[in-house]
């Protein structure tokens, strides 16, 4: 009994939504209601912000009223501070859904002569809460307070005191600490606040910005414990992964074409699975781009959206390409049915990247997303890094049921499969476009690596680029080899050629085989003439023998007769005798 | 009837004390005190203060005690944190000693009554 008790306490702990994208998720609710949590990092990682858009989001989301206790910026700034991120303070706080108080002592004007003690402040908390009956509660760096007030030791005695004081009260709390050398906090502020601690990081990788997340502790709760990039835009505060928690996304049974027909027969003759993730690899110039303009066309033409991620062209140079093998995207860009998005990959760091594509994602609502290619992010040693955000976006890809279309450069003298194995587990649909080097030319062949769930063609195909879209042929597979291009093509007329001569050879040994057998079928008429002539004498003098015999017999006969002889002449009836001895 | 047992007895922690001995030519004195509750803290703050003034500034002071139980407001206006705070209004510049006052020394260094350098001596 008391086991199921803790269990079920365990998992009705009461938590307060953030509404921070992704926090929510990893943190399976939100902070801990009711109670505080801290929230470290350095200078700059957002404390206040992560801080304001909790009271913010409470306030207009959930109808709890927060209070903002400021120690270092005056309201004044603060609500100019967050007015970038679309908070309006002002009418938040005219509304009584807000309340913004900032303490603030000046340490050289102030003494210290006995015991004090923080009641000013629990005072001032307590008259903010009532004012606007609030329910959450920031204390925006407590830190300073040991640099404005004397006596360190009286200092956390009373903040114990606030912390618990809070508890009391049940307002949910975050109180944001500066990172100490080895420590979490510069004070100790954990050792007070143990409920939920969020550690906020800003580091600077590769000339990029990396923020992240980790969840340092949850007290009563499970929770993701990873460190998971962050980002402050002017949507303000949002922790990816937004949805990879799980691998628990739908699949579809549609299937969509690929706009090549001939590939759609290839992947069991209808395309790629609606919401899968098709990757195309290739060397440079394979025409991956040019596959995934042909989908790009097919799709729009089905009156569906496409959103097309270019790091390495121009949206404009893109278009212009296309066009040179009969695919103009242009219309569809005008109709809306198809946006391009191009960014430089060095332009952001890797979160940026992932959480601009999510948001562009969400905004324009496409079923079909193209990424160009996608090894532009690899920069040096961050193999590993880009394959979690391809994960993460995968994975939200998935959800959405949005088919994912990357691309990927290979270099030339690798293997093809394995410079792409990292990301080989992410993908559905793999195909892969290589240059057949045969007879002094350079061709390009296309076939199918792997295409999860359908029985797929395993025969390559020559792929050719004309100015009517994406041709693909089949390759001469004979008794020279794999053979394709012109040389295809001279193997093709000499096979031609070839056969025309086996056909004529067999024409002229059937007409003699004909001839042949005309001449045996007059033999056997002849033969038979001869015998038929052969047969009738034979027959002849057998008849005229038996008349003769006949004549014998009976005169035989007729002799005993008249000689009455006692020997009589055997008759055919004088064998029963012997018959009736043998019975016996 | 000294001074300081008129404040405890008329004050009984409420709202506003307020007990006037300016005496003429001299420069006035106004301070305020803000205390939380009847917490012996406060009172030891108000009976310490009270024999400091007596015995510098007589006749030329007035002392304020704010309870900030019965006047939250003035926490905010006033920038309170911690109690007891007692703040020299005037003269100008304004300037806080916390603590319930009783480092004489101090309170006397933090009031403009003593050089900090005097401190160190005594």
């Amino acid at each position: 009994m008391k086991k199921k008790e803790i269990q079920s306490r365990r998992t009705v702990l009461p938590k307060a939504p953030t509404s921070i994208q992704g926090l929510d998720e990893i943190t399976g609710g939100g902070l801990p209601k009711g109670r505080p949590t801290l929230i470290c990092g350095g200078a700059g990682c957002g404390k206040t912000l992560f801080a304001m858009e909790f009271l913010v989001r409470g306030a207009t989301l959930y109808n709890e009223p927060g209070v903002f206790i400021s120690f270092e910026e005056t309201e004044k700034e603060l609500t100019a501070n967050v007015a970038s991120l679309g908070f309006d303070l002002d009418k938040l706080v005219e509304s009584k859904k807000i309340w913004l108080e900032h303490i603030h002592i000046e340490r050289s004007e102030t003494e210290q002569s006995g015991e004090y003690d923080l009641e000013g402040l629990f005072i001032r908390i307590h008259s903010a809460i009532e004012k606007i009956d609030a329910k959450r509660v920031v204390l925006d760096t407590m830190e300073t307070l040991f640099s404005e007030l004397p006596n360190p030791l009286i200092l956390r005695k009373e903040l114990h005191r606030l912390f618990q004081w809070l508890k009391k009260k049940g307002v949910t709390t975050i109180v944001t600490a500066e990172r100490g050398e080895g420590a979490l906090t510069r004070e100790g502020l954990e050792e007070y606040v143990s409920d939920c601690v969020i550690l906020l990081d800003h580091r600077v990788i590769d000339q990029s910005s990396i923020r992240r997340l980790r969840i340092v502790k949850y007290r009563g709760s499970s929770h993701g414990t990873n460190e998971y990039p962050f980002l402050i835009d002017e949507d303000g505060f949002s922790v990816l992964p937004v949805t990879s928690l799980g691998l628990d996304h739908i699949s579809s049974p549609e299937r969509i074409s690929t706009g090549i027909p001939r590939l759609d027969t290839m992947l069991s003759g209808k395309g790629y699975f609606c919401g899968s993730t098709v990757l195309v690899s290739g060397t440079a110039g394979t025409g991956k781009t040019s596959i995934a303009a042909q989908f790009v066309e097919a799709a729009c033409k089905r009156g569906e959206r496409v959103l097309f991620f270019t790091f390495e062209e121009s949206p404009n140079q893109i278009v212009r390409n296309m066009r040179s093998i009969g695919i103009d995207l242009e219309p569809w860009v005008n109709k809306g049915l198809l946006q391009f998005h191009a960014t430089r990959p060095t332009l952001y760091g890797l979160e940026t990247h992932l959480s601009t594509s999510i948001k562009l994602v969400n905004k324009f609502k496409p079923s079909i997303v193209i990424l160009d290619p996608i090894n532009a992010f690899v920069l040096g040693e961050n193999q590993t890094e880009v394959n979690i955000m391809l994960v993460r976006l995968v994975d939200f890809l998935k959800m959405r049921r949005v088919t994912a279309f990357f691309t990927s450069l290979t270099s030339g003298n690798d293997t093809m499969e394995s410079t792409d194995v990292y990301i080989s587990s992410l993908i559905d649909t793999w195909l892969l476009v290589r240059d057949l080097e045969i007879g002094g030319e350079r061709n390009r062949g296309l076939y199918v690596l792997k295409s999860r769930g359908m029985a797929h063609s395993n025969q390559i195909r020559e792929f050719r680029l004309t100015n009517h879209g994406i041709e693909l042929l089949d390759v001469y597979v004979g008794s020279e080899g794999v053979l394709t291009g012109s040389a295809r093509l001279s193997q093709e007329t000499k096979d031609e050629a070839e056969q025309l001569l086996r056909q004529q050879e067999i024409g002229s040994k059937q007409f003699g085989l004909e001839r042949k057998r005309d001449a045996l079928e007059a033999q056997i008429v002849v033969l038979r003439s001869e015998f038929e002539a052969e047969e009738s004498d034979a027959l002849k003098v057998i008849g005229i023998e038996k008349a003769i015999n006949e004549r014998f017999t009976q005169d035989k006969i007729k002799m005993g007769k008249s000689r009455r002889g006692d020997v009589s002449i055997k008759m055919p009836g004088a064998n029963k005798k012997k018959n009736i001895f043998k019975g016996m | 009837m000294s001074i300081e047992h008129e404040i405890l007895k008329t004050s009984r922690l409420k709202t506003r004390l307020v007990k006037q001995n300016v005496q003429q030519g001299d420069t006035k004195w106004d301070l305020n005190l803000y205390v939380v509750g009847k917490t012996s803290k406060a009172a030891t703050a108000i009976n310490n203060l009270a024999i400091i003034c007596e015995e510098q500034l007589k006749g030329r002071f007035q002392i304020t005690v704010i309870d900030l139980l019965k006047n939250p407001q003035s926490a905010h206006d006033d920038q309170i944190v911690a109690v007891p705070t007692l703040v020299r209004k005037l003269p100008l510049p304004e300037r806080n000693i916390i603590g319930d006052l009783s480092n004489r020394e101090r309170v006397l260094v933090g009031l403009g009554l003593k050089e900090p350098g005097e401190l160190t001596l005594a």
